[in-house]
C-alpha cells in the first residue's frame, strides 16, 4: 500500500477530530462538525477548507504566454496581469487532461493550478508538450499550501480575522502579497469567496487565526456537495480523459477562435459543429433514494442511454438531484428518463445542472 | 434479547425463532444523518451474508448485509417517513422482522462482547 501525504494542517486536523480518508494520494480531512452542518455555514456564513493537496505548476520563461494559450483551453493572452482564468487542457482528440485554474502574474509569469490527483500526469503532459517554447516549467505543489475561505462573510473574515483587504480584488483577480501569498476572488462552492495560496507556515499561521476566530472548518465531504450544488464538474466524476469540454457543457471556457489555437482544438470544434453524441445534465429524482456516481440512467423502455456522475439528497435544494451523462437526445430539459438505483428504478426528469444559484460577488 | 452482529456492523436481536436486524450504533454514527433505507419487500427470502437492502447518509450508500436466512415478515414502515430514527436509536429502529430459518447460523456471528472487541480494532 502506499503512503498517503499529509498536508501542512494535518496535525490540526487530527486534533480537531476530523474524520479522515485518503484522497488524491493525500490523507485528507472529510469532515469536523458534521457534513450537513458544515455545508450550512458556508451558505449562510463562511467555513474555511484545506486544499493544500491541488498541485501549482509555474510556468516562466519568454515564450510563457504562447506556451499556456498552447495547452490551455480558454484564453490567457486576454487575461490582465492580475487575473484568472479557468479552463481545460486537452489531448488532440479533445479528451480532457484536467481542469484547472491559470493564473497571469505577466505575460512570462504564470501559475496553473491542477488537481493533486492529476499533478503526476499533468507535468509529465505540460513537459511532453513544451518542446520549441523557452519556458521553464516547475511543480511549486510542494511549496504551496492552500486554503479556501468561502461564504457570504469571507470578505470580512479576510480583513477582520487575517487583515488580509480584499476589497478591491474582482472575481477571477487576484493579488500578490510582499510575502508573495497569492489571494484570488475564486472558489469551488458557488459562494462569494477566496482562494489563498502560501507557504505552508504561513498557511498554519493563518489556519489557526480562523479556527481561534471561530470560523468553521469544512472538509472534502462538503467541498463536494456545495461544488455539485452549484454545477462545477469534479474531475474524475464529469471530466475524464476521455470526456471532452463539450460534452460536459463547458464550451464557454473553450475559446475555440482564439490565435493560434491549442492542443486539442480541431477535433473540439468538430465536436462543438456536429454536436456531442452524449451531454452533462442535471437530473432530478423522483425517489428518497440517492442516485450515485456510477449508476445506470435509462430511458422509458428501460434502455441505458447514459450514466450518473455525482448525485445527493441535497442539502439546499432539498431533493434527490444528479449529474449525468445522457445521449444528446434525451438531453432538452424536461426530458423523462429512469434511473435504476440498486434493483429500483425512479422517474428522472432533465433540468438545469446549476441547482444552486451561484452567489459569487463580482 | 439476544443480541449478535456482523463485521459488516448489521445486528440480529433474536427472540426464539423472530429476528430483528437493523444497524449497529457504530454503524449509525459512522453513516451521519440517514437519508433513506432501502428496504426488501414482505415475503422476501433473506441469505446469511448476502445483501438485502442499503442505508444512505448524504455521504454515501453502504449495502446491508443479513446475518441469518430467513423470510422477511415485516419492514419497518417508520423508517420510510423517518429515516433518521436509525440515529436516534439503531438499536431499536430494526429495519425488517424475519423468521430465522436456522437458528445455527447464529453461531457464526459475533455477540456483544465480541463485537466490542471487534470495534476496539478498528
Amino acid at each position: 500500500m502506499i503512503e498517503s501525504k499529509q498536508t501542512c494542517l494535518h496535525d490540526r486536523h487530527v486534533s480537531l477530530g476530523a474524520s479522515m480518508s485518503p484522497f488524491a494520494g493525500y490523507d485528507m480531512p472529510i469532515e469536523y462538525a458534521g457534513l450537513d452542518t458544515e455545508h450550512v455555514s458556508v451558505r449562510s456564513r463562511c467555513g474555511v477548507f484545506d486544499v493544500s493537496h491541488m498541485g501549482e505548476v509555474d510556468i516562466k520563461g519568454r515564450d510563457a504566454l504562447k506556451f499556456v494559450d498552447h495547452i490551455f483551453t480558454n484564453d490567457a493572452s486576454s487575461l490582465a496581469d492580475g487575473q484568472c482564468a479557468y479552463g481545460m487542457m486537452t489531448r488532440q482528440d479533445g479528451g480532457t487532461v484536467d481542469d484547472l485554474l491559470v493564473y497571469r502574474r505577466n505575460d512570462h509569469d504564470f501559475m496553473l493550478v491542477i488537481n493533486a490527483s492529476n499533478t503526476e500526469k499533468d507535468v509529465a503532459w505540460i513537459k511532453s508538450n513544451a518542446d520549441g517554447f523557452d519556458v521553464e516549467i516547475s511543480d511549486r505543489s510542494a511549496d504551496f499550501g492552500q486554503l479556501a475561505v468561502q461564504g457570504p462573510d469571507s470578505e470580512k473574515v479576510m480583513k477582520d480575522v487575517l487583515g488580509i483587504d480584499c476589497s478591491g480584488i474582482s472575481f477571477y483577480h487576484f493579488i500578490t502579497l510582499p510575502d508573495l501569498s497569492i489571494v484570488s476572488r475564486t472558489g469551488y462552492t458557488g459562494e462569494n469567496g477566496f482562494e489563498i495560496y502560501a507557504a505552508p507556515g504561513k498557511i498554519i499561521d493563518m489556519w489557526d487565526k480562523l479556527m481561534a476566530a471561530g470560523v468553521e472548518p469544512c472538509g472534502l465531504g462538503c467541498r463536494d456537495t456545495l461544488r455539485f450544488e452549484a454545477g462545477l464538474p469534479l474531475y474524475g466524476d464529469e471530466l475524464d480523459d476521455d470526456v471532452t469540454p463539450i460534452e460536459a457543457g463547458l464550451g464557454m471556457f473553450v475559446k475555440l477562435d482564439k490565435p493560434g489555437g491549442f492542443i486539442g482544438r480541431d477535433a473540439l470544434a468538430k465536436q462543438k459543429t456536429e454536436g456531442p453524441k452524449r451531454k452533462l445534465v442535471g437530473l432530478e429524482i423522483d425517489s428518497p433514494a440517492t442516485a450515485r456516481h456510477g449508476f445506470e440512467v435509462l430511458d422509458l423502455d428501460g434502455a441505458t442511454v447514459g450514466h450518473i456522475t455525482t448525485g445527493y439528497n441535497s442539502i439546499s435544494v432539498g431533493k434527490n438531484i444528479a449529474m449525468a451523462f445522457v445521449d444528446a437526445r434525451y438531453a432538452t430539459k424536461g426530458s423523462h428518463l429512469q434511473v435504476k438505483i440498486r434493483r429500483k428504478t425512479a422517474p428522472a426528469t432533465v433540468v438545469n445542472k446549476r441547482f444552486y444559484t451561484n452567489k459569487y460577488k463580482k | 434479547m439476544e443480541i449478535y452482529y456482523l463485521p459488516t456492523h448489521e445486528y440480529i436481536k433474536v427472540d426464539g425463532n423472530i429476528g430483528y436486524i437493523g444497524v449497529s450504533e457504530y454503524a449509525a454514527s459512522q453513516l451521519g444523518a440517514v437519508t433513506y433505507v432501502d428496504m426488501p419487500e414482505e415475503g422476501d427470502e433473506l441469505e446469511a451474508g448476502e445483501e438485502f437492502g442499503a442505508i444512505e447518509s448524504r455521504k454515501a450508500a453502504s449495502d446491508l448485509y443479513s446475518p441469518v436466512s430467513g423470510e422477511v415478515l415485516e419492514v419497518n414502515e417508520e423508517l420510510a417517513d423517518d429515516p433518521k430514527l436509525v440515529n436516534n436509536a439503531p438499536l431499536d429502529a430494526w429495519i425488517v422482522k424475519v423468521k430465522i430459518a436456522d437458528s445455527a447460523e447464529l453461531e457464526g456471528l459475533m455477540n456483544q462482547e465480541a463485537y466490542d472487541k471487534y470495534l476496539t480494532t478498528l
